[in-house]
């Protein structure tokens, strides 16, 4: 199996905090990723790393076989690799439609064609798309006006309208009403099967990421604690430990 | 509805045709109008659109004002000795020079500014925030500086072009419609770009720059375009004025920041910001309240204005059409067309 994304000997720091010190990784093509670790123990910043929020202070970033560690954020965006946030951002001012329009493809697009009114086919994507996370009937409200939980299906929605090859999610069931995270889990494993986009997600909750995940990454204190299929991660002792120890 | 709007539009476009002929003895004061209508405008483009607040877009009026009077004189003379030989009368322009030259330089005029734009926004727009508005409005005050010391182009005396060569009622009427036909193509074309993926991308990079970038939107193109058009616009009305003021002067006409770069600001905060109507129900506000004071309570006008900015800017943040907007919201619809919304169904 070939990776998507390979990540060698990464280190970040914020001033005198080591945030991410030496870590490697790979994610397969087509699969499920997962990364756990405890509060503060360095995932996000292991994301904006790896979409070129910031550089990167060591180590080598690699998509699909590309050194991207160098690039802005908007040219590795544009090469298919997408993230939603930790604090979701959408749109707040317009309504979902026009959050999903915002969203079509840049990198598919050629400069020229931005001006042209959307065509049929855009409003058609974006409905579908719509329905798949399960806010059409919302979708000419606001985005301002949705639920939390409704906000991080549209920003999921907003991602999966710019077709990525892989896409980064960091805590997308965080804050979601327990009662909808079966629907979401189900959504996540159908746009990973059904429309093939590789999934590296950041996930708290241990029941959703240890059914969707084929390998799990666990960080603690920036560093890379233990690596393997989710039943090894499960009877990890240090794992065990790590998430004891900080709670 | 939509036959509302036709009617309304065909009602608007008789009144601007119509307006100089009506009201022969304010010619002058429409063209002018029409020149804050125009600015405010363009302000709108990046400020109210795109988020934004440039305090140095008036340079691009004085340039759009150098550079078609320059364009002008050159096709008949030497720059340099027309502007030493200030105010001489061994410069005579035909009827043909004349408008080739206006014609030509208020092409030139905007091409210049939307180059210069483009230029000037490569540096600029990696500020934000204030820090963006402070560093527009430094170029524009440098350039000031600059022209206003450089002696080809008529340093601090600036410079004289021909008369409007003819009846001078008539030169007013070509004034008014120079800058009445502007206004109009640029309504046109605003209105239009507003409602294309265009628009959306410059409307996303205000509500959440980080976000767009994160979607893979050209930030940095989108902004320099939407700049580059904007000056485009400016600079050939700056052209326009050139012509009609006959004569100009770097600080106080061409570069005049506390003036006209700084009333384009006001009077798009007081129509609302980023919306197309805004700027141009600002514009007539401002400029009826402009007239007024200056008129009436001459000597007090600045501290009226003044006070009129203080109003808008602490009472006032949405303007007229925010106001609106809140009040009435069933009056703008759903902003997404139903039609195409409901294919799916
Ligand atoms: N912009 C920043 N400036 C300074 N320190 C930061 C910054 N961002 C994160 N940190 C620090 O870096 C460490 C790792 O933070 P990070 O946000 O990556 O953790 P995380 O694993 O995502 O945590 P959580 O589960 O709470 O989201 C923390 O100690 C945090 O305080
Ligand atoms: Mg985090």
């Amino acid at each position: 199996m070939s990776s998507i994304i390979e990540i060698q000997g990464v280190s970040k720091s914020y001033g005198g905090v080591v945030a991410n010190k030496d870590i490697s990784l790979s994610v397969e093509t087509g699969g499920i990723t997962g990364l756990i670790g405890p509060n503060g123990s360095g995932k996000t910043t292991l994301f904006n790393s790896i979409v070129g929020y910031h550089p990167i202070d060591e180590g080598s970033i690699k998509f699909e076989n590309e050194e991207i560690s160098r690039f802005p954020v908007q040219k590795i965006a544009r090469r298919g690799l997408l993230r939603t946030f930790q604090q979701t951002r959408i749109y707040g001012a317009m309504n979902c439609v026009e959050n999903m329009l915002i969203s079509l493809p840049h990198r598919k697009m050629k400069f020229l064609d931005s001006f042209s009114l959307n065509n049929k086919s855009d409003y058609e994507k974006a409905n579908r798309l719509l329905e798949f996370v399960g806010l059409y009937e919302k979708r000419l409200l606001k985005a301002a006006s949705l639920s939390f939980g409704q906000q991080k299906l549209l920003e999921f929605a907003m991602a999966l309208m710019n077709e990525p090859a892989a896409l980064l999610l960091d805590e997308p069931t965080a804050g979601i009403n327990p009662t909808l995270i079966n629907g979401l889990i189900d959504r996540l494993v159908r746009a990973n099967r059904e429309f093939g986009i590789t999934l590296f997600i950041i996930e708290h909750n241990m029941r959703v990421i240890m059914n969707m995940a084929d390998k799990i990454y666990c960080l603690a204190h920036g560093e890379m604690l233990a690596q393997g299929s989710p039943d090894d991660i499960q009877n990890d002792p240090r794992v065990i430990e790590a998430y004891l120890g900080a709670h | 509805m939509k036959n509302n709007k036709s009617i309304l539009y065909g009602i608007l476009l008789a009144f601007i045709l119509i307006a100089p002929f009506a009201f022969p003895d304010f010619r002058t004061q429409l063209a002018t109008l029409w020149l804050m209508i125009i600015v405010a405008m363009t302000w709108d483009m990046t400020g109210g659109q795109m988020g934004y607040n440039s305090l140095g877009n008036i340079v691009f009026y004085g340039t759009g004002m150098y550079v078609a009077a320059i364009i002008t004189i050159a096709l008949a003379y030497d720059v340099g000795g027309y502007t030493n030989a200030f105010g001489g009368g061994v410069y005579k322009f035909t009827d043909q020079q004349y408008f080739l030259g206006m014609f030509l330089g208020l092409i030139g005029a905007g091409l210049f500014c939307a180059a210069s734009a483009v230029i000037i926004g490569y540096v600029t727009f990696g500020l934000r925030g204030p820090y963006f508005a402070i560093g527009t409005l430094g170029v524009a005050i440098a350039a000031g500086e600059l022209v206003s010391n450089w002696e080809w182009v008529g340093g601090g005396q600036g410079i004289a072009l021909p008369v409007y060569p003819g009846d001078l009622d008539n030169g007013k009427l070509l004034f008014y419609f120079l800058f009445a036909f502007t206004g109009v193509v640029l309504f046109i074309f605003l209105k239009w770009l507003y409602a294309t993926r265009f628009g959306a991308a410059i409307n996303a990079i205000r509500d959440d720059e980080e976000k767009a970038e994160a979607m893979g939107i050209h930030t940095l193109r989108y902004k320099l375009t939407t700049w580059a058009m904007s000056a485009f616009f400016i600079g050939i009305v700056g052209g326009i004025s050139a012509f009609q003021l006959i004569h100009f002067e770097p600080l106080e006409t061409a570069y005049q920041t506390i003036n006209l770069g700084i009333f384009m600001v006001v009077c798009v905060l007081l129509g609302g910001k980023g919306t197309l109507w805004g700027p141009i129900i600002g514009a007539i506000l401002f400029h009826v309240f402009k007239e007024v004071t200056w008129n009436y309570f001459l000597g007090w006008q600045w501290v009226a204005l003044g006070a009129l900015i203080v109003v808008t800017v602490v009472y006032f943040q949405d303007g007229v059409m925010g106001y609106l907007a809140h009040r009435k919201p069933e009056w703008f619809g759903v902003r997404v067309d139903e039609n195409k919304a409901e294919v799916s169904q």
